[in-house]
């Protein structure tokens, strides 16, 4: 075991929520260390290749619970190295929503319009940027020219992709081999570095203690670089403020398992789990009413076959963000890639019986995988997922050395999440099955249960101590110098993308984890410039 | 080979004498997940349900003997349950087994496709208290043929993997990595929503 170590703050975790709170706090002049629990990979460790121990399974985390399986970042830069990096903001009645708790869940002072600014700056860091028609992929303006003919609107996403530096492989998911996704391994976390921080891969974070000088002691394991089930060290490092930014699927867990030592939480920590109301449907398309119907053609007489081809989700249909329309009825329908893998296992074929995800009709679906299109629902669910006691180490029983694991999170979906979903599922038919265009099913949820990429709510803000773990300024009620900036901060579905938006919050609530930390005797103070390319290399380039 | 690479070449041998028996169980469990045609007109662990290679030719097997997976200690315990589990569907069925039984043929491997099917479905529904085991079984097998996760892409793909093959994955460059230069149709194909906001998000 390593002896103890201080410093000023502790960061646990290092994607949007982690890198954010370490740029700001050591521009600012704190000593400011990150520990991840993930590998540090840069761009030509980015691997086109799913055999087991390459960069697909090195930076992923797949946890299954119970009801709800979460897919994750596991890596320096978290979510950000493996996502699609769709970057819209959440639409203003997502932050009036009020869920089942019989109040607006958000805090009152944060709305659309009070964290737009927020949005901005995160915006200009990235950078993010709306697409032109020219870059959306051919499977992005399939579902574009599907939505057109059956009366909807859609829209190129704002993403945070350099367009010149793509190459349309649709790897983004076992991280950016070219570059081109402007993940935080190109602007915060360079930013942070150049301030000083120091960021320690494979360290994960166990439980957190309190020190006798009113500050926290962080416990952490140093994990084997290629077989996560094994721990090669542990140790400690002392700090006066801790920043818990491990993701909704482990930050409750890390909480929960410290309660012994810190006291009682809110009982709100690793409840109110949000899956982001996910759900995903696979289209298997009918080449020739594409080409008769919509009048699609590549240029080499081939209408779409174009599954493969792409950069993640380009094109979203917004037409059910409708204000006016009641809770629980409102979602966004945007194309998508699922690598196989994990994306097509859970697809289902239609045989004599009803849906099947195995056997001979899935066998023969998959022969025309070229020809899938991926419709992913964002809609609103209603906070259902409640997290059981932790497992001894890390947020899951590790099964195989990298990324899959069992988790405890249960998710029973209610009355008001089953109906979201069978809209959404309704809604999507309509578009693609007409003038047979497609054959649609929905993702089985009997395998692996529902299933989210963008797990959320976990240990959130709130005005209310009784249904929220944090209050606005992101500190964990009652236990002051903790403070919670990722995606379990966000009170509830978001019905887009959440990666804007839990940039955003982190951004909103550096003000006060500073103010905090000068409370706290650290000599830093708010208001460093953003980050931006020139101010330092990019982390890839170490 | 970079150091920190996991040698996933390895694949843990069967134990000798149990192997048989097990491997044409876990080859029939991954054939009733992907199904393939018979390697040879007297193959019984796979039931040719299906033509052309399935989840056995394209390596289920050597998938799920790799220890990254972390379930090689589970396989035997896991046959031997299957096994258990098919004696008591064909009892329920009032299928006799007991010709291929006597033969030395696993249970689930005596059973018909059709059967196979039907208890493979009913060990995977929610609620079944063994259910995790029987879906890693079943992610394995499917990952075999669908990603073929035991091997590396771009050699699966030059030796021709049969479910890389059906799915029509593309090959990748000459270096190893897929670009693909073509990828849009190249115009506006739907009018955006009419409250798209200056930043190109919904209002």
């Amino acid at each position: 075991m390593t002896s103890a170590q201080g410093t000023d703050v502790v960061v646990v975790g290092s994607g949007f929520g982690g890198a954010i709170a370490a740029y700001h706090l050591a521009a600012g002049g704190a000593r400011v260390t990150v520990l991840e629990r993930g590998p540090w990979l840069r761009g030509t460790d980015f691997d086109h290749d799913y055999l087991l121990g390459k960069s697909y399974t090195r930076v992923f985390d797949f946890v299954a619970g119970d009801g709800m399986s979460l897919l994750g970042g596991n890596c320096v830069g978290g979510g950000s190295v493996v996502y699609f990096a769709a970057l819209p903001r959440a639409p203003r009645f997502a932050f009036e929503r009020h869920g089942s708790i019989g109040r607006r869940m958000w805090p009152a002072a944060i709305t659309r319009d009070s964290l737009d600014p927020w949005y901005d700056r995160v915006s200009r860091v990235i950078p993010v940027r709306t697409q032109d028609w020219s870059e959306v992929t051919y499977s992005g303006g399939l579902w574009a020219a599907a939505c057109d003919h059956a009366g909807r609107t859609a829209n190129p996403v704002p993403v945070g992709i350099d367009a010149a530096k793509c190459t349309n492989c649709n790897w983004m998911m076992a991280g950016c081999r070219f570059d081109a996704k402007k993940s935080l391994l190109m602007n915060y976390l360079p930013g942070a570095l150049a301030h000083g921080a120091e960021i320690r891969p494979l360290h994960e974070v166990q439980k957190i203690t309190r020190t006798d000088g009113g500050g926290y002691r962080v416990h952490y394991s140093v994990v084997d670089d290629v077989d996560y089930r094994v721990h090669t060290d542990s140790g400690t490092i002392d700090a006066k403020i801790v920043v818990l930014a491990a993701g909704a699927g482990a930050t409750p867990i890390i909480l929960r398992r410290s309660e012994p030592d810190l006291g009682a939480l809110p009982s709100a920590v690793g409840k109110y789990f949000s899956g982001n109301g996910e759900r995903l449907n696979t289209a298997v398309i009918n080449e020739d009413r594409v080409r008769e119907v919509l009048g699609l053609d590549r240029g080499d007489g081939i209408a779409y076959e174009a599954n493969q081809i792409g950069k993640g989700p380009v094109v979203a249909s917004w037409d059910r963000l409708d204000e006016t329309l009641p809770e629980f009825s409102r979602f966004s329908l945007e194309q998508l890639y699922f690598p196989p893998g994990l994306g097509t296992i859970l697809a289902q074929a239609a045989t004599a019986t009803g849906p099947a995800w195995f056997g001979v009709e899935k066998k023969a679906m998959l022969s025309r995988w070229r020809s899938w299109l991926t419709i992913f629902q964002m809609t609103e669910d209603d906070n259902e997922g409640v997290f059981g006691p932790p497992p001894p180490t890390g947020n899951a029983y590790r099964i195989s050395q990298q990324m899959l694991g069992r988790g405890p999170l249960r998710y029973d979906p209610t009355p008001n999440t089953l109906r979201g979903w069978a809209a959404a599922d309704a809604e999507v038919r309509d578009i693609l099955e007409r003038d047979g265009l497609a054959t649609v099913l929905p993702w089985t949820n009997d395998v692996v249960g529902a299933y989210t990429v963008h797990p959320l709510s976990s240990c959130r803000i709130g005005d209310d101590p009784a249904t929220s773990a944090l209050d606005e300024r992101h500190e964990l009620r009652g236990h002051p110098g903790i403070f919670v900036t990722d995606g379990s901060a966000v009170p509830g579905a978001l019905t887009v993308n959440p990666a804007l938006t839990i940039a955003a919050l982190a951004e909103r609530a550096m003000p006060g984890i500073i103010a905090a930390a000068r409370a706290r005797g650290v000599d830093v103070r708010y208001g460093a410039p953003l980050p931006d390319d020139a101010a330092s290399a990019p982390v890839t380039a170490r | 080979m970079p150091a920190d690479t996991p040698d996933t070449d390895r694949v843990d041998p069967a134990p000798p004498q149990a192997d048989a028996a097990e491997s044409m169980t876990l080859e029939a469990f991954a054939d009733t997940i992907i199904p393939g045609q018979k390697r040879s007109p007297d193959d019984r662990a796979i039931a040719g349900a299906a033509e052309g290679g399935g989840a056995v030719a394209a390596g289920a097997l050597e998938l799920l003997r790799t220890p990254a997976t972390g379930i090689t200690a589970g396989l035997g315990p896991l046959a031997a349950a299957l096994n258990g589990h098919a004696t008591a569907h064909a009892a329920a069925h009032g299928l006799d087994l007991t010709a291929d039984l006597d033969a030395g043929v696993p249970a689930f491997v005596a059973l018909p496709f059709e059967h196979r099917t039907a208890l493979v479905a009913a060990l995977t529904t929610p609620g079944h208290p063994e259910k995790d085991g029987w879906v890693l079984l079943a992610l394995f097998s499917n990952m075999a043929y669908d990603s073929a996760a035991h091997l590396s892409t771009a050699d699966a793909l030059a030796a021709n993997h049969p479910g890389l093959l059906s799915m029509g994955f593309a090959k990748p460059d000459g270096d190893g990595l897929w670009r693909f230069p073509r990828y849009s149709y190249g115009r506006a194909l739907a009018r955006p929503h009419p409250s798209t906001t200056a930043s190109g998000s919904p209002r």
